[in-house]
């Protein structure tokens, strides 16, 4: 039986595949219900969707910290060196480089540029230098419930796995710090780069699902990707009274995988309600039905965070710089 | 003409609204407004392709979507180190007498088999998707699915956006993934118009917020569908005035719509009047490109 280190915290991540399936509304009820009461376990908070991050207009975090993160380079081509050779255009695989309209120089389009450096290292005339990109900012903020870590991946830039490790590794390193045994992660949409970096060490994945067709399907999607990373994983359906036959196929589905389906949040107007008043719902309207099964949701939940390890650590191994 | 569906946030109906609005100019073959339907149909959401839950199209053809990545000749190779010192991603490094690959973290640039003097790599397919084209009725249907387990879905869309060609003058119509970052970015850049579709919440707000900035930056024409109209509050409807963004469409909350569409029904199933509307949209749409374009 894995034995856990004092001073590594563990780490719950909320994925869902899908987008919009409430991740966020979840992980603000657990940041809450983390807090205090009677199934308290201190915890730093960590919004990894870092190019849509809303974790912040729910816990109203105050900023402490700003720090900026280099992305990925572009490359640029100075026009009094370019003799219009076009070794560029042929070596760029990303349809980046363009002759201007006027005279012989290329320019490079920094959006289609990969950053990859190849027309740098190719070019005869030492005219291309490649210019690292202030892509975001993190942040560490102090909010209602306790220490966030958060991100802003600046619009239409890449590498936002890397902004999700960077964040990560900050709020890991702070929780080990000070003392927090538990790391709660607010995962990405998708199942690619962003979503593979906040899963990555994570000791438990808890999937939020939905009853719709598109919803069972990204579900399923997204088991296969903790499934693929051997990170163990629990599901919880949201909305689960809009479609009883897909809660029926999730229940299939997850028990063809052995995996436990933990708990279902009815739909309920108050989840926008508390969205729109800045709050988790199971702070602002505790005894609304989504209220409540958010609690019992995270009070099922600890018993996989105290009681029992949650199973092997995640090996899933994160590429950086995809 | 290329129409792109969008959202910074997830789940805020991107899907519901490429697929109705495609369905809903299936039935008239003459080009209006300068684009020829039925349209064409591209799902870009290749981590969480849904669009044929919905159309359950008949598949004709499929093909691989790859990236090229080296492959050392161990016999040439000379262990000097240059294919990992310009490798941007760290998909090369050499170790003791061996050259390592991480496949999954390669983009493909080709940079290692240019720079290596000895001529020892040469480059070869690594599977990451798939992609696959045919008909829903009368509509043409292709999309893109990114593999379980690889990192990187920029390459599968723009290979599918490659190969799934419009017929001349055919519209097209772009399902873009969630978020801002590079993926949606691949799918909306070359756009004529992006749909932004979005929800009356703060969390729709600040998402339709960073999509915006988006296509401000490329330079993108774009217009706002409100899905689920009636929950939440007025912050879109502010931002749209103050950023001069039209709202071309308002979808309201209802229930049982809710549970239709949860069941795999269209819009234009549990509305039909919605099929007007639709057309009405993609009208307003193509006019307002062709206005832009000659002016």
């Amino acid at each position: 039986m894995p034995q856990y280190k004092s001073d590594e915290p563990r780490q719950l991540v909320i994925l869902s595949g899908k987008g919009g399936t409430g991740k966020t509304a979840v992980a603000a009820a657990f940041a809450h219900l983390a807090h205090a009461g009677p199934s308290a376990i201190p915890a730093v908070m960590v919004d990894a969707d870092v190019d849509a991050a809303n974790l912040e207009l729910v816990l109203g975090p105050e900023v402490v910290e700003r720090h900026d993160f280099t992305g990925g380079s572009v490359a640029r081509i100075d026009p009094e060196r370019c003799s219009g050779c076009a070794v560029c255009e042929d070596v760029c695989r990303f349809a980046a480089i363009q002759v201007a309209a006027e005279g012989g120089a290329y320019r490079v389009d920094p959006v289609a540029c990969e950053g990859c450096a190849t027309c740098y290292h190719q070019c005869p005339d030492e005219a291309i230098r490649m210019e690292p990109q202030l892509a975001g900012r993190w942040f560490r903020s102090r909010s209602r419930y306790g220490p966030l870590f958060h991100a802003r991946l600046y619009p239409a830039q890449e590498n936002s796995g890397k902004l999700v490790s960077l964040a990560k590794q900050q709020a890991r390193r702070a929780a080990g710090a000070e003392g927090y045994p538990l790391l709660i992660v607010d995962g990405p949409p998708g199942i690619a780069c962003p979503a593979i970096a906040a899963a990555s060490g994570a000791d438990l994945a808890l999937i939020v699902g939905e009853p719709s067709v598109a919803g069972v399907h990204d579900l399923e999607r997204a088991l296969e990707m903790t499934a693929h990373f051997q990170l163990r994983s629990l599901v919880c359906v949201n909305k689960a009274d809009l479609n009883r036959e897909g809660v029926e196929k999730i229940e299939r589905s997850c028990g063809a995988r052995n995996v436990e389906l933990i708990g279902c949040i009815p739909f309920d107007d108050a989840v926008t309600g508390a969205m729109v008043q800045g709050q988790p719902v199971t702070a602002h309207q505790p005894d609304s039905p989504a209220g409540h099964a958010l609690a019992a949701l995270w009070h099922r939940l600890t018993d996989f965070l105290d009681g029992r390890p949650a199973a092997a650590s995640s090996d899933a191994t994160y590429p950086e710089r995809s | 003409m290329r129409i792109a569906v969008a959202s910074g946030k997830g789940g805020t109906g991107k899907t519901t609204v490429a697929v109705s609005l495609a369905l809903s100019l299936t039935t008239d073959g003459a080009p209006a407004g300068g684009a020829r339907y039925p349209p064409l149909l591209i799902d870009c959401d290749v981590e969480a392709p849904d669009a044929h839950l919905f159309l359950r199209p008949t598949i004709e053809k499929t093909a691989a979507a790859s990236v090229l990545v080296p492959a050392v000749d161990e016999s040439r190779c000379t262990l000097c180190g240059l294919c990992a010192d310009v490798c941007e991603y760290n998909a090369l490094a050499v170790l003791g007498d061996e050259v390592l690959l991480f496949p999954e973290l390669c983009h493909g640039c080709g940079s290692c088999s240019l720079v290596c003097p000895e001529g020892a790599i040469s480059e070869g397919p690594r599977v990451v998707g798939r992609l696959e084209a045919g008909h829903a009725g009368e509509l043409r249907f292709a999309r893109g699915v990114l593999n379980v387990g690889e990192p990187m879905p920029v390459p599968v869309i723009r290979q599918l956006k490659a190969w799934a060609r419009p017929q001349p003058g055919q519209l097209s119509l772009l399902d873009a993934p969630p978020g801002t970052s590079c993926p949606m970015v691949e799918v909306v850049r070359d756009a004529d118009f992006v749909l932004l579709v979005t929800e009356p919440t703060p969390f729709g707000l600040h998402d339709l917020e960073l999509a915006v900035e988006v296509v401000r930056e490329l330079g993108l024409a774009a217009g706002v569908v409100i899905n689920r109209d009636g929950i939440g509050d007025q912050g879109v409807d502010d931002l749209c005035a103050s950023e001069d963004l039209p709202i071309l469409l308002r979808i309201p909350f209802d229930r049982s719509v809710a549970e239709a569409l949860a069941r795999g029904e269209t819009l234009i199933d549990v509305w039909p009047e919605y099929r007007d509307r639709l057309r009405e949209l993609a009208r307003g749409v193509t006019e307002r490109v062709l206005v832009a374009g000659h002016g």
